[in-house]
């Protein structure tokens, strides 16, 4: 499916239209981008708010027993 | 027997108290036990004459005591619930123990149930600690200053399976599966090799091949041999080298890949032993590979990666059930199994919906990435820790589950109903339901039996060596038809 788009676009497609068409694909692709970005920073937000706050301490004093 | 049909879990958890400068972890347990609300009338005691845990594997018993606490600090110490479940006090840890399931779904629902019971123990704990002390519990494996703590798969077996050709065919597998269902650790302990980043939780503690032991020099494959069933027919084969998982991809895998491993050792359908040299260095080799690319010596001959060894029994797997049916679940545990070996293979990091030490290193990724800090720092310990923390609105897991960046097995609603109701096919049903039925009455309680005070009488013990029996459609008529458990103590000895 994918080879047979190809070879249409070879064949009939002028080089003005593919152009256009791959810097809409690249503009996709670029918003894509942001839109994962701004989904991380806002994931590393609300981490931010319920980390712990004295994390040296609290992990430094995480101690348990071996178990089993 | 194609496959193990009935399935448990044991798991200990961390717990700590904050605010408490005098902190005990073993009064912490028995008071978190004890606030946890399931049944008021129940004053259960913990059957320990029916268990066995120095019977070795390889047909012999070690010298040691068992363990046998008086009447009051049994009772303390352990809750058996109406789901059949055991919640209970193991040395310094609460530990949760599914009860006895028939595939890896109902696996998946009863160990989340086990994470809601935590919860909902922690959240009453405050009743019972001076104001300013907090309860925190974590579903992880290691403090990271050298103590761990387990998860332990239970898989019942026939007898007749020879002990050594598990040993030979389970070694590789165990040692290789942690490439989809370790939980990952960031730096090692034990006097491992340092490292920024690890697969495993627990491979740093693995130090021999074959062994009874499971709190010092830990083995690879251990030899308690205690069916809690019919000795003459069944084994359990108790795995306790896996980590405790968050995602529920990567348990589905973990035990329902081992099951059907399990099922082709039984069945004698590996034909070429994929033995590697020095498995005890490997099982720590292949923490430490998080490209998934290093290669290991094989007994036979040549070297493999841990991938290219599990997909070797991918295809004992497949060929094995290209001529039987197969049931949905095998079927999609399969399909899932092949399709995540293959992305190991290309790369494991596209894998962060789903294989928990590849979610958690994302996090912790994109986390220093933001804050500009390194593996080194707290914050990264403490998110590696806090990835843990069973609180649902504080542990960093279920801040992903909640915004959908993880993928599920099980119905959140499955789950509900677990932490209630017992599974209906295996003697789970009958335990749980003769607990919801009779609370003042059952007198003690063990995997394979269950005892009743019926006033005057001396106390009665029904065995239960089949964990297939017992299951709704065998018992429900005659519960129903015993108003008390004096009545269905009657109607049990006289059929």
């Amino acid at each position: 499916m994918a080879d047979q788009t190809q070879k249409t676009k070879q064949g009939g497609g002028d080089a003005g239209s593919a152009t256009s068409s791959d810097a809409g694909g690249q503009k996709k692709l670029a918003k894509k981008g942001e839109e994962l970005k701004e989904e991380m920073d806002n994931l590393i937000d609300e981490i931010d708010e319920v980390l712990e706050a004295n994390a040296e301490e609290f992990v430094k004093n995480y101690v348990q027993r071996g178990g089993e | 027997m194609p496959l193990p049909s009935v399935l448990g879990s044991e798991i200990e958890y961390g717990i700590t108290v904050q605010g408490d400068p005098d902190f005990d972890p073993i009064s912490s347990c028995v008071l978190l036990v004890n606030a946890y609300q399931d049944n008021e009338e129940a004053r259960i005691l913990w059957d320990y004459e029916q268990e066995n845990p120095l019977a070795d594997a390889r047909g012999f018993h070690v010298e040691g005591e068992k363990y046998t606490p008086n009447q009051q600090e049994n009772i303390a110490r352990n809750k058996t619930l109406r789901n059949g479940a055991r919640f209970y006090v193991d040395h310094a840890h609460p530990e949760y123990s599914t009860p006895e399931v028939t595939n890896v779904r109902d696996l998946i629902a009863y160990e989340r149930a086990g994470e809601r019971t935590m919860e909902a123990a922690r959240r009453a704990a405050p009743a019972l600690l001076p104001s300013g002390q907090t309860v925190l519990i974590h579903k992880n494996n290691s403090d990271r200053k050298g103590n761990s703590y387990g998860n332990h798969e239970n898989y019942l077996i026939e007898r007749c399976t020879p002990f050594r050709e598990i040993v030979e065919h389970m070694t590789p597998f165990l040692i290789t599966r942690n490439v989809f269902c370790g939980a990952g650790k960031a730096g090692s302990e034990n006097r491992a090799q340092p490292c920024e980043y690890q697969i495993s939780q627990r491979a740093d503690f693995f130090e021999t091949e074959v062994a009874l032991d499971t709190m010092v020099k830990r083995p690879i494959i251990n030899t308690r041999d205690e069916p809690h069933a019919d000795r003459e027919k069944y084994r359990r084969f108790h795995v306790i080298i896996g980590d405790s998982n968050l995602s529920e991809v990567s348990t589905y895998l973990r035990v329902g890949v081992t099951a059907i491993v399990l099922g082709l050792v039984e069945d004698g359908a590996i034909p070429k032993s994929l033995s590697v040299n020095d498995p005890v260095k490997v099982v720590k080799e292949v923490s430490h590979d998080l490209a998934c690319k290093r290669q290991y010596a094989l007994e036979r001959g040549g070297r493999m990666t841990a991938v290219e060894i599990q997909k070797e029994y991918l295809e004992n797997a497949l060929r094995y059930f290209s001529s039987r049916s197969l049931d949905p679940i095998t079927k999609d545990v399969l399909a899932r199994w092949e399709r995540v070996l293959g992305q190991l293979a290309e790369d494991p990091f596209q894998l962060d919906r789903e294989v928990d030490w590849v979610i958690k290193h994302k996090l912790i990724s994109s986390y220093m990435q933001r804050h500009k800090v390194d593996w080194h720092h707290p914050q990264v310990h403490m998110l590696d820790l806090q990835y843990h923390d069973i609180r649902p609105d504080k542990g960093l897991y279920y801040v992903l589950e909640r915004r959908g960046e993880v993928d599920r097995i099980v119905d959140p609603d499955a789950i509900e109903r677990a932490v209630r109701t017992p599974p209906s096919d295996t003697r789970a049903y009958f335990r749980g339901e003769c607990i919801r039925r009779y609370p003042d009455e059952v007198f003690g309680v063990n995997w394979d039996s269950i005892s009743f005070n019926v006033g005057d009488e001396p106390i009665k013990r029904i065995l239960m060596n089949e964990p297939l029996k017992g299951t709704r459609a065998h018992v429900e008529e005659l519960l129903d038809a015993s108003p008390t458990a004096r009545v269905l103590v009657r109607n049990l000895t006289a059929s």
